[in-house]
């Protein structure tokens, strides 16, 4: 019963912890949409403003990737359990 | 989705676990190896053949660290080649069916661990071992746990990137895979025993997850890379 209702929370708190992609979908897509009117101004640095563009998305990324690493520590090796 | 395997255990220290990730990076570095000798074998004055590719490389590395870090610090080139082409084979390995070696922590903590004493040495260098110090108390001594935290955060935010991208594309394919077998089995209705499904669809995000990720992510962890130890250096 107590392993039924741990595995039940872990299950609903992954899904929660998950909610976090929100924030870098937002973050990336303003930085995406910031580059574009960049390179409409001045087309000539595209390359430079792509590529500072992947390095700031990669680092907006790292809380979605923390929320994905938490979800997958819930899933597939639960600590919780160990506890009972 | 399962960890990676226990190959065979040293006994040593109550036995240490050789996984599947240990050994497939030591057949990378065979193949990497084996790669550098045949493009470099039989250099020539003027390129042509696979020596123009051994070439391209270099110059795209060499062009790339001195556009980030400075002509003063072309020196750093061969450690950034380095991780970008052992970052995008391990990657790219999951398209031979073998476990990529990026999707496992330990791998790119390893990196990410070299990274920071990269970091911390550069900024000893540069400040001297008091100017060092010092600066973990800048611009108040109340900021030093906030300091020593965010400076500690660099590495985990490093590798937990990488691992955490190659992984999640492990994870969604294996789950596509599981979906694809049950979607065959309620169509088919058990006449046609091979999951059908499984051919070709996933090819498809594979471009994405194996390909487009794997290339993407060694790119930013050298870029990163490129960007902490220039700006340690100031």
């Amino acid at each position: 019963m107590e392993r039924a209702i741990i595995l039940a929370a872990s299950a609903v708190g992954a899904g929660l912890a998950m909610i976090a992609g929100l924030g870098p979908g937002i973050g990336e897509g303003f930085t995406a949409g910031k580059a574009c009117e960049a390179i409409g101004r001045q087309p000539e640095a595209q390359s430079v403003v792509t590529r500072t563009m992947i390095v700031g998305c990669a680092i907006a990324e790292s809380t979605g990737i923390y929320s994905l690493v938490i979800a997958l520590i819930l899933i597939f090796m639960n600590p919780l359990l160990g506890m009972l | 989705m399962e960890g990676p395997k226990i190959i065979f255990t040293i006994p040593l220290f109550g036995g240490i676990a050789v996984t599947e990730t240990v050994t497939n990076s030591w057949l990378l570095i065979l193949v990497i190896f084996i790669l550098c000798k045949f493009l470099t074998n039989n250099l020539q004055k003027i390129p042509k053949g696979k020596q123009v590719l051994a070439e391209k490389f270099v110059t795209m590395i060499n062009g790339l660290v001195k556009e980030t870090m400075g002509e003063k610090k072309l020196h750093y080139a061969p450690y950034i080649g380095t991780l970008m082409i052992f970052s995008a084979l391990g990657s790219l390995m999951s398209l031979t069916g073998l476990r990529p070696v990026t999707g496992d922590l330990n791998t790119t903590v390893a990196w990410a661990v070299v990274t920071f004493v990269l970091i911390q040495m550069t900024k000893i260098k540069a400040n001297g071992f008091l100017g060092y110090l010092k600066s973990f108390a800048d611009p108040f001594p109340v900021m030093l746990p906030i300091n020593i935290v965010s400076e500690l955060a660099t590495p985990v935010s490093l590798s937990f990137r990488h691992f955490g991208n190659i992984a999640a594309g492990s994870v969604i394919t294996s789950l596509l895979y599981t979906a694809l077998a049950a979607l065959t089995n309620i169509i088919f209705r058990g006449f046609i025993p091979v999951p059908i499904f499984q051919l070709g669809i996933p090819a498809v995000l594979s471009i994405y997850f194996d390909l487009f990720t794997g290339f993407m992510q060694a790119f930013i962890f050298s870029m990163l890379t490129m960007a902490f130890i220039s700006n340690a250096a100031e």
